[in-house]
């Protein structure tokens, strides 16, 4: 049925995976350094971390992904060029896949994070204070534990939003399952069964990642009342 | 005393790495996805008469090659940036990429050839194609011939990523034409079930502004050494009779063309 | 400097020409998108399992899917059955802004219709009293109160939803449409000036997001003004 193009659908599945995890690794801590910066009473860090998120969140997915893919590999070798530097910079396509996804979603992190520790009740961290806690340990043990619980609802959706979005790279060759997917199609001249094949894989994985997080946001809400509607 | 020592080391090191620099692999640049040159196996595997001429010339200049896979229009900006050495993915030797790059010799040269359904008549693209829709790939040498002979005289240029993709559509009636290498369109396409109803047609498009002398293999500008000692491999190989072995591996007619 | 911003200046035009074929696209692709949502949103409040199933099937299959996989599908993949070329349909289908407005109307269509849902069932109990108190039956009750409430406060969201809508269709570049993005990647071809051709990318879309933006806080102003924090 998939004319042996099969397995090779499953390897790219498998780099789809492993490039949507590392993307979101790195998404969460651009994020939590994104909302730190529009938490902070410094005035132009807090306008450095606004003007990241506008920015990020104006510009389509795509046009980040061939800016930085080819635009970047561009810049940085006039830049080389410039200085005299007579080297190579290598970008893999799944690193600029990785630092590209992760640079977006951080700009959405950072609004979820924000949001998250704003709902904190301040008496919490003064709470911290009042027991003579440092700063940081404040930070690490009242804020981030609590934190969780209100991010996970925005972080599930930028989750499921990463993970379609990783349909994109492959439009800089990165061997994902779309890209599989299209050479398979190519080949054959049946679009419509490998497109099919990858929209249910994508389904697999959003159900699974659902119900992995619908548990999680459980397992944090343990002895918080919820509202009776 | 230190001091001396430190600058011996470091010499050492800096000779090491120049040395080591020779040996650096070649990095050849190819698209995989323009069938028979170059395209996957179900396996996934690199294949094509692309990938077993490289291998041949590298074998006959006792290199060290690796195959970069990538869009056909990163190609040239990948030289630029020294993601590899040398792109072998049939790249036409042309006035305007020579601007950007330097060349090999070539290493075949075969025309460019419309596409249509059965039954159409094309002796002047200019004239028989006037509001029809061609598809081209994206920043392909028949992309820039469209663009500039065919596009201003009305007829319709619609660019994809991919050959394939026009092939897809101009299966599904979406386009009336395609232009594209002869061997190329008639392997993937013509030869097809996908392609039955559809015909080569029309002149031969081998206009040297645009397609010049064949494909080549592209290298950095200045990069005089590298486009040298593919030059002399390519002539090694058509002298041994290894050309001829994988030529004929894919194809049963001579695709180096005159001279 | 550097930047070889001489050969974009000369290209504007085809950016442009590319703006407006993105406005174009997103203009359809939200109309017919929210003509959809509305009913199905309706479906989805029901409690009939037999018309909310359904509804709730379709937004889940279409939230699940990446938007390119289903651009493909009824671009290249619908191409290939000669059934559908031989249909009354493929006039439509063998357009290619046609199909892209159909992918992203339906895409659309899925998350304004959990938007909306979202809001009609967050509609404050007061309102819906009120209507049932004066004798409303449950059709009017909709018409006059529900869904007017319900548009009203799922503007916010809605906005955001507009502007995703706009970013999404960058993805129309990718089968043929010469929109920004489709402006953006010519250009770069054909000069090999990849930077500048998707920074001056970046800077349209921006600009639109920009501009939406502000019409949002308009209509925000006029429609949701009783739902502002008082300025005393």
């Amino acid at each position: 049925m998939l004319h042996g193009y099969g397995s090779s659908i499953l390897d790219g599945a498998w780099l789809t995976v492993n490039l949507a995890l590392t993307s979101m690794a790195l998404a969460v801590a651009l994020g939590l350094v994104g909302a730190a910066f529009r938490l902070s009473p410094v005035k132009w860090l807090a306008r450095l971390g606004e003007g990241y998120t506008t920015v990020i969140r104006g510009i389509p997915d795509l046009v980040l992904i061939l800016l930085i893919f080819y635009g970047g590999q561009d810049l940085i070798n006039r830049i080389a060029l410039a200085s005299g530097y007579t080297g190579y910079i290598d970008i893999n396509p799944f690193i600029a896949g990785v630092c590209t996804m992760g640079f977006i979603f951080g700009a959405y992190l950072s609004e979820t994070f924000r949001g998250a520790f704003m709902a904190i009740p301040a008496g919490q961290a003064e709470a911290g204070m009042a027991y003579g806690m440092s700063r940081s340990q404040v930070f690490w043990r009242i804020l981030v534990p609590q934190m969780i619980r209100f991010a996970l609802p925005g972080f599930t959706n930028n989750w499921l939003v990463l993970t379609k979005s990783t349909a994109l790279i492959s439009v800089i060759g990165l061997q994902d399952m779309m890209f599989k997917a299209k050479n398979a199609a190519d080949a054959t001249h049946e679009p419509f069964t490998f497109f099919l094949a990858v929209a249910v894989l994508y389904l697999m994985l959003t159900s699974v990642s659902l119900l992995v997080l619908r548990y999680l946001e459980k397992h944090f809400s343990v002895g918080i009342k919820a509202a009776e509607l | 005393m230190k001091k001396t020592e430190l600058l011996g080391v470091l010499a050492l090191c800096a000779a090491s790495f120049m040395a080591h620099a020779d040996e650096a692999p070649l990095r050849i640049g190819i698209e995989a996805a323009y069938p028979p040159f170059s395209f996957r196996t179900p396996e996934g595997q690199v294949s094509g008469f692309d990938y077993d001429i490289g291998n041949a010339l590298c074998e006959e200049m006792k290199a060290k090659c690796t195959w970069v896979v990538q869009e056909f229009d990163g190609m040239i900006p990948s030289l630029k940036v020294r993601k590899v050495d040398a792109v072998l993915s049939s790249m036409s030797i042309t006035e305007d990429r020579l601007k950007s790059v330097d060349f090999s010799k070539k290493y075949y040269h075969t025309p460019g050839k419309f596409a249509m359904k059965a039954g159409n008549v094309l002796t002047d693209p200019k004239v028989d194609l006037k509001g029809k829709r061609l598809g081209v790939q994206r920043s392909a040498t028949y992309d820039r011939f469209a663009t500039e002979q065919l596009e201003p005289a009305g007829v319709v240029v619609v660019r994809y990523s991919t050959q394939n993709e026009a092939f897809l559509d101009l299966a599904s009636g979406r386009l009336d034409a395609t232009l594209a290498d002869i061997v190329y369109t008639d392997e993937s396409f013509i030869k097809t079930p996908a392609g039955k109803d559809y015909v080569l047609v029309g002149p031969d498009i081998n206009d040297p502004r645009y397609f010049g002398r064949g494909a080549g293999i592209a290298v950095r500008k200045g990069d005089t050494a590298n486009a040298a000692r593919l030059s002399t491999a390519i002539d090694a190989i058509r002298a041994n009779g290894k050309y001829e072995q994988v030529m004929a591996k894919y194809f049963t007619y001579d695709i180096y063309g005159q001279r | 400097m550097m930047l070889d911003y001489n050969l974009i200046w000369e290209n504007l035009p085809l950016y442009f020409s590319g703006a407006l074929v993105t406005l174009k696209v997103l203009l359809i692709s939200l109309f017919f998108g929210l003509m959809l949502a509305i009913p199905l949103a309706l479906m989805r409040v029901s409690r009939a399992p037999l018309i909310n199933f359904p509804a709730w099937l379709y937004t889940y299959v279409i939230r699940g899917t990446p938007m390119l996989v289903q651009l493909f599908l009824i671009y290249f993949g619908l191409a290939q059955f000669e059934a559908v070329r031989q249909s009354v349909l493929w006039p439509y289908l063998s357009s290619a802004t046609f199909c892209a407005c159909l992918a992203f109307a339906i895409n659309t269509s899925a998350y304004s219709a959990e938007l909306l849902a979202g809001s009609l069932k967050s509609t404050p109990h007061g309102e819906i009293e009120a209507g049932k108190a004066m004798g409303m039956s449950r059709a009017t009750l909709f018409r006059r109160i529900l869904l007017p409430s319900a548009l009203r406060r799922v503007l916010p969201q809605y906005s955001n939803e507009v502007l995703m809508m706009l970013q999404t269709t960058s993805l129309a570049s990718i089968v043929t449409l010469v929109d920004i993005t489709g402006a953006a990647r010519t250009v770069s071809a054909r000069y090999y000036l990849p930077f500048e051709a998707f920074v001056t990318a970046a800077i349209f879309y921006l600009a639109m997001t920009f501009i939406l933006v502000r019409l949002f806080k308009l209509a925000e102003r006029r429609w949701l003004a009783y739902l502002a924090p008082r300025k005393h």
